[in-house]
């Protein structure tokens, strides 16, 4: 079949391997009609994330057809035929963390669990494409995917929705959705959000959905500013204002009730200088991060505020300030999306019409263009916002 | 989840382990750690040696008469400081790999004491000629002790918890079955029932080599604890225990491993066998994990990366996150 692989830094390529096969008795393999490239993505192409190997198939945000099913699939909760969406993470929905509905951090479905636990003190869940630390999983960049305990986390799709409109429950939904939840909305509150990518799109329509009374949009790319304020949403661009001085001119004074970092490790400064200190260290491997949305969300929200995080953080981060984290009373969530605890109530509110998560697709693109796409994405050409992969497209495959 | 700790205190030991001195015939495992007179005798030599090597080099080369020209000088004072890191090392850990860097040493010594003596301009040529013999003698000394502490057998401990989340009784039930072993505890080949509560064992060591043993259950509380031991005189003398107990506020079973080998080459082999990848703490962490992914949801978890289950962690860097090749599909399965 054709996939898209991590051939190094800055490097992606369409390629022929092997067709997936059944290695677990609860796996599955789907037939993938639709998937899409993440932002976080882009941190593995970059190069900021460890443990990827050359000829890794990308891509963690897929959804398909089950073609085939190992003979311990449950027959009641999955079957050949059904049409389904994927959460990136793998969860096995037996151990504690599963029971708990925390399925990014399962206890069992990273075989290089001792590997991540070197970096993270305790391992997290595998993840589809998503380098070595996280398990070492094919990714769904690709024509089919094998998926790990599929009676677990697929959601099937009975309706007759368009894969535009239910794709993204695979991640960037339902992540958007968490980013607003952990904010414990109250009525009147105003909810600021840093990035207004795919990620951050979501999580200012799940404030609003949540009664978020006022929705700021940081970012610098003027598209993206557009296309939050198109939905509503106020925007704010960090190359033009000091950030701080213009979110406390918006709300009398007070800051942001609560604040969404939707950017993580690869954010930008609008001072170059500032840029510039954490650039080099993050080039020089002597911080893994660059957090300036994190340090600004930190200083920039009301004393007692909360803080979530939902932009991805890979390692160490330096200047955290822990002062005024800890002397005004602000709350920081966080955490990977536990995708599955969100995929059945979202796709009813898209159902109902209260969500529409078409809204961020800028281009679609065959898989063989899954390089062009990656290239635009990341360097924010052509307006580009979402892109949107059809293996099909290619034209015959396997 | 599975954590490590470090390994349990002289009172803890004897409370957990019935009776190791009294094991079987023609096993007798060493009493703990007593300095070694020879390893300690030599770290003070070198100390002894290195501290006026690396103070006052000029004295001590026309001692030993060779050049007192700032590159010998220079050439004895480093010299100086390899004695003291020996001296640290032999003094502190009595690891066997001090003694081999001590022969080591001795080797570059020698060539240098014996391209000395052929440029030699007669000046103290006798000094140098009995220094050089020191060294010999030394050397041989030195030889002695490695060879000799290297196949002493030192003790290894191990620990490893996990928390699974059935009851003790079912993870007892699991563990109970020793023939399964194998599936998850990655240096086991085979354990085989040789009836009346005696096994036999099969395991990979490291650098491709196999070693086997009989072992006996000496103790077996159901849903509680299973202790076994080797028996005989096996190359590696081992034991080892498990106990499970309830995890507070209903949240599954705590598992707690305790595993005690006699290794030949000691820590030694410990050291060289944890340069080459293969930690003998997060092996027994990892098969812990694969215990618990067995008793929660039935097998080993797989990847494209890690696709041999239990070999996993042998494998980095790994088979890249690609589907295999038929090829690799059939080793896997085979």
């Amino acid at each position: 079949m054709r996939a898209n692989c991590w051939m190094g830094r800055n490097s992606v390529a369409v390629q022929d391997v092997p067709d997936p096969s059944i290695l677990n008795r609860r796996d599955a393999i789907v037939k993938i009609t639709s998937t899409a490239i993440c932002g976080s993505d882009l941190h593995l192409v970059d190069g900021y994330v460890p443990t990827m190997q050359k000829g890794d198939v990308m891509g963690h945000e897929f959804m398909g057809e089950v073609v085939e099913v190992g003979d311990g699939v449950d027959s009641g909760k999955l079957q050949v035929g059904d049409r389904v969406v994927v959460p990136f993470p793998i969860a096995c929905g037996a151990c504690a963390a599963c029971q708990a509905e925390l399925y990014s951090c399962c206890e069992n479905t990273n075989p290089n669990a001792g590997l991540a636990e070197k970096m993270f003190g305790h391992p997290t869940a595998g993840i589809f494409g998503y380098s070595h630390l996280t398990g070492g999983f094919a990714g769904g960049q690709s024509e089919y995917a094998r998926v790990p305990f599929a009676d677990v986390g697929p959601l099937k799709i009975e309706s007759d929705l368009a894969d535009d409109q239910v794709l993204f429950l695979s991640d960037i939904l339902p992540t958007g959705y968490m980013g607003a939840e952990m904010c414990d909305i109250d009525p009147g509150d105003v909810v600021a959000v840093w990035g207004a990518g795919p990620v951050g799109q979501f999580a200012m329509d799940s404030a609003r959905l949540l009664g978020a009374d006022t929705i700021i949009a940081i970012d610098k790319e003027p598209y993206r500013l557009e296309m939050a304020a198109q939905a509503g949403y106020t925007p704010l661009n960090f190359e033009d204002v000091d950030v701080r001085s213009a979110l406390l001119e918006l709300t009398g004074g007070r800051g942001p009730d609560k604040c969404i970092d939707a950017v993580g490790m690869e954010a930008t400064h609008g001072s170059l200088p500032v840029y510039a200190y954490d650039r080099a260290k993050q080039a020089t491997r002597a911080e893994s991060e660059r957090p300036y949305a994190l340090r600004q969300a930190i200083m920039s929200c009301r004393s007692g505020g909360t803080v979530s995080v939902i932009g991805v953080y890979g390692g160490f981060a330096d200047k955290f300030p822990s002062g005024s984290w800890m002397n005004r009373s602000i709350t920081l969530k966080t955490g990977q999306c536990h995708v599955q605890r969100y995929m059945k109530p979202l796709l009813q509110h898209i159902e109902q019409g209260d969500l529409d998560p078409t809204r961020i697709i800028t281009h679609t693109l065959p898989l063989e263009q899954a390089p062009h796409g990656y290239d635009i994405f990341k360097h924010k050409q052509d307006n580009c916002e979402k892109v949107v992969l059809k293996p099909a497209a290619n034209g015959g495959g396997a | 989840m599975a954590s490590r700790s470090s390994p349990p205190k002289a009172g803890q030991a004897a409370q957990s382990t019935s009776t190791p001195a009294s094991w079987s015939p023609g096993f007798q495992p060493p009493a703990r750690r007593t300095p070694d007179p020879l390893t300690r005798g030599l770290g003070w030599a070198s100390a002894g040696l290195g501290v006026p090597m690396l103070v006052a080099p000029r004295w001590f080369n026309r001692f030993i008469g060779v050049g007192e020209a700032p590159r010998h000088q220079a050439t004895t004072a480093f010299a100086g400081v390899r004695e003291l890191a020996a001296a640290a090392g032999l003094l502190g850990s009595e690891n066997p790999v001090w003694l081999w860097s001590r022969v080591a040493g001795d080797l570059v010594d020698l060539g240098l004491l014996g391209w000395s003596l052929a440029n030699h301009d007669k000046q103290g040529w006798q000094r140098t000629a009995a220094a050089t013999a020191a060294v010999v003698g030394i050397t041989g000394l030195d030889l002695y002790a490695a060879v000799t502490r290297s196949q002493r057998k030192s003790e290894m401990d191990l620990t490893a918890a996990v928390t699974v989340s059935t009851s003790p009784r079912e993870a007892y039930g699991q563990w109970r079955q020793l023939e399964s072993l194998p599936q998850f505890m990655a240096h086991l080949d085979e354990v085989r029932s040789t009836g009346n509560g005696t096994t036999h064992w099969r395991a990979s060591a490291p650098f491709g080599r196999s070693v086997e043993w009989d072992a006996e259950i000496v103790e077996d509380v159901a849903g509680e604890r299973i202790a076994w031991r080797s028996v005989g005189d096996p190359d590696i003398p081992n034991e080892g225990e498990v106990r499970f107990r309830p995890a507070p506020g209903g949240r599954g079973t705590e598992i707690h491993v305790t595993m005690r080998y006699w290794v030949p080459g000691g820590k030694l082999g410990e050291t060289v066998a944890r340069y080459f990848g293969e930690d003998p703490h997060q092996q027994l962490d990892d098969d812990l994990r694969r215990f618990k992914q067995i008793v929660e949801t039935g097998e080993v978890v797989r990847s494209d990366g890690a696709p041999w289950g239990k070999r996993a962690r042998r494998e980095f860097p790994q088979h890249p996150a690609r589907p295999l090749s038929p090829n690799e599909l059939e080793e896997v399965r085979s």
